[in-house]
């Protein structure tokens, strides 16, 4: 059975419907890649996962989510808290400023540890020595007694990644973790985190827009599109045959060795706004041969020859 | 950064150093003060009253012989240990109230805003008045008039410190990992709010004294004969043209030790470069 299983939940903030019957599961020790373009709902659906819609104003309105056979939907803030960090954690998108300014690095890993796993403070601190050392950063002890603004930002998303390891959770929630970092650290960073969730086998859910990043690092993938599925397969399978226009899309956006300047080309077209998205399939003014049909109709997701598409005239 | 590296570095500024040692002499002649002070308080010998400044009594004896400068000595007592308490009691509760309403919002806070607004709106000697007409005067009473007077103040300020916190990203994730929200302010919310809040605090230490002055000016502080620096002003003004330096001397001891606490608090202001964040509220 999957450890986390997202079946058909609908969003909806006041007026607004920004998610609709989004479906994809996780398997103990598997890495998810979860893409779309900024609007699409990626962020969203890690809210949703973590219970914390209600914060924004927001919540579910169809649809459930099964982590390790519990229902989390109506669970009471309570629970949940005792879930997040412990069960569950949470990767937040901006690791410079995840950080308590004037709290030392080590009180903070600290007290994750001490919190969820009721650590003695020598334990707790010999623990964190350890994952930093994990982590790769030189010279943990010194790090530990440091003080956040005394550290790069790729060493403080290392440390917000302790942070999320620290409690021991079954499922870390990264919400683009590497976006507010450059390019070199970024790559570096995926590989340390992955090889520390293969590791240990946990289950990673990892949110990015950026597919380099999901070829590096992911088993399977859910490409998201204005707030519904469009695709989800294996990693394999969505490169080598993207069964949803917007996948192929995405994935002729790479960026190539070697290519022709300015042959570069991004999909033409926006995400649609929330306030106005079109009738039947999301996609179909940005698509190269959406019909008729596609305008009337909504696209259900489907099982094709590999995986779950939502296009009515993907080859089976 | 330490906890004292902002203190140490306003004493080395020029005023922050002269205010420092002007302070560091007042609370030692209060806490010593029977060693320092070279006559008792409250031994009246009225033969000698109305004795001008001289060898024997440096700021001379007031209209019933008690020698002036002891009087100031104990006098500091009286003043520093009400506002310094009242003030404490103030920063404590305000800090409580102002971390409950900015964090949890909702009716609590505009409970609480309401009446911090009301209180705020008028100045703090009538609320002290108007507390000690409750409550009767007396040494405790001050303290409590004073506390109340000044709560506004302190609350309104750790409010909008913890409004502004409580969206931090820091704080978010925490929440992320499963901490609870005694957790979040204690540990997170209040340490980062307080800086702001002390320096308010100190400063106020320095208005609170003047209040003190103000209410023994009028009889509803310390009784006598426990002196206190306003009542002492208060009871020269009948002498002021016999005897002026029984209601200057006091006034002198009020005015020094206000303005080094003000000045004090100016170069930990600049020590700690929270002016900013002083202004915005």
């Amino acid at each position: 059975m999957a450890l986390l299983s997202v079946q058909g939940i609908s969003v909806s903030i006041g007026a607004l419907n920004p998610l609709e019957g989004i479906t994809f599961d996780i398997d103990k020790g598997e890495i998810l890649g979860l893409v779309g373009e900024s609007g699409s709902g990626k962020s969203l659906t890690a809210m949703c996962v973590m219970g914390l819609l209600p914060r924004i104003g927001g919540s579910i309105t169809k649809g459930s989510i099964v982590f390790d056979g519990r229902d989390l939907i109506g669970l009471p803030e309570i629970e949940l808290r005792r879930l997040r960090g412990k069960r569950i954690a949470l990767i937040s998108q901006n690791p410079m400023t995840s950080l308590d300014p004037i709290i030392r690095i080590g009180a903070q890993i600290d007290q994750v540890s001490n919190l969820h796993l009721g650590l003695s403070a020598e334990a707790a601190k010999a623990r964190s020595l350890e994952l930093i050392a994990q982590l790769r950063i030189p010279e943990p002890a010194a790090i530990h007694r440091a003080y956040p603004h005394q550290l790069s930002g790729g060493m403080k998303q290392r440390i917000v990644i302790a942070m999320a390891l620290a409690a021991d959770p079954d499922l870390i929630v990264a919400d683009e973790p590497t976006t507010a970092l450059d390019v070199t650290i970024q790559a570096q960073i995926i590989q340390i985190m992955v090889e520390l969730v293969r590791d240990r086998g946990l289950a990673l859910m990892l949110i990015t827009h950026d597919m380099g990043v999901v070829a590096q690092a992911c088993d399977r993938v859910v490409v998201l599109y204005a707030g519904r599925v469009a695709e989800m397969n294996g990693i394999g399978e969505i490169f080598a045959e993207p069964k949803h226009p917007y996948t192929r899309e995405l994935i002729r956006c790479i960026p190539r060795f070697g290519q022709a300047p300015g042959s570069l080309k991004g999909i033409p077209g926006t995400v649609p706004s929330i306030v106005d998205y079109p009738d039947g399939c999301r996609f179909n003014p940005r698509c190269s041969n959406a019909q008729a049909l596609c305008r009337d109709q909504a696209p259900a997701l489907e099982p094709k020859s590999s995986g779950l598409a939502a296009c009515h005239f993907s080859e089976v | 950064m330490t906890a004292f590296a902002p203190i140490r570095t306003a004493i080395r500024s020029p005023r922050g150093g002269v205010s420092a040692a002007v302070l560091v002499l007042v609370v030692a002649c209060a806490l010593f003060a029977p060693l320092v002070a070279p006559y008792a308080y409250d031994i009246q010998n009225l033969p000698g009253a109305n004795t001008e400044p001289g060898a024997a009594h440096w700021m001379g004896t007031d209209e019933f012989g008690r020698d002036l400068m002891s009087r100031i000595i104990f006098g500091a007592r009286t003043s520093l240990s009400v506002a310094v308490t009242a003030i404490s009691i103030s920063v404590a509760a305000g800090l409580t109230l102002g971390a409950m309403a900015g964090y949890f919002g909702g009716w609590f806070d505009r409970a609480v805003t309401a009446v911090v607004d009301l209180t705020w709106s008028f100045p703090e000697i009538l609320i002290a008045l108007i507390l000690i007409a409750i409550i009767g005067p007396g040494l405790e009473s001050t303290m409590v008039a004073i506390s109340i007077a000044y709560l506004a103040q302190f609350t309104r300020l750790t409010r909008a410190q913890i409004m502004a916190l409580k969206n931090e990203t820091y704080v978010e994730a925490t929440t992320n990992l499963g901490a609870g929200h005694f957790h979040i302010i204690f540990r997170h919310l209040l340490p980062n709010a307080l800086t702001p809040v002390i320096v308010a605090g100190m400063l106020a230490t320095g208005d609170a004294i003047i209040l003190e002055a103000t209410l023994g000016f009028f009889g509803l502080g310390a009784q006598p004969p426990t002196p206190s620096w306003g009542a002492m002003m208060s009871s020269g003004t009948a002498q002021i043209f016999i005897a002026p330096w029984i209601i200057i001397f006091p006034g002198l001891a009020i005015a020094i030790t206000v303005i080094s606490i003000n000045l004090f608090g100016d170069a930990l202001i600049e020590a700690l470069d929270i002016r900013n964040r002083l202004r915005s509220v």
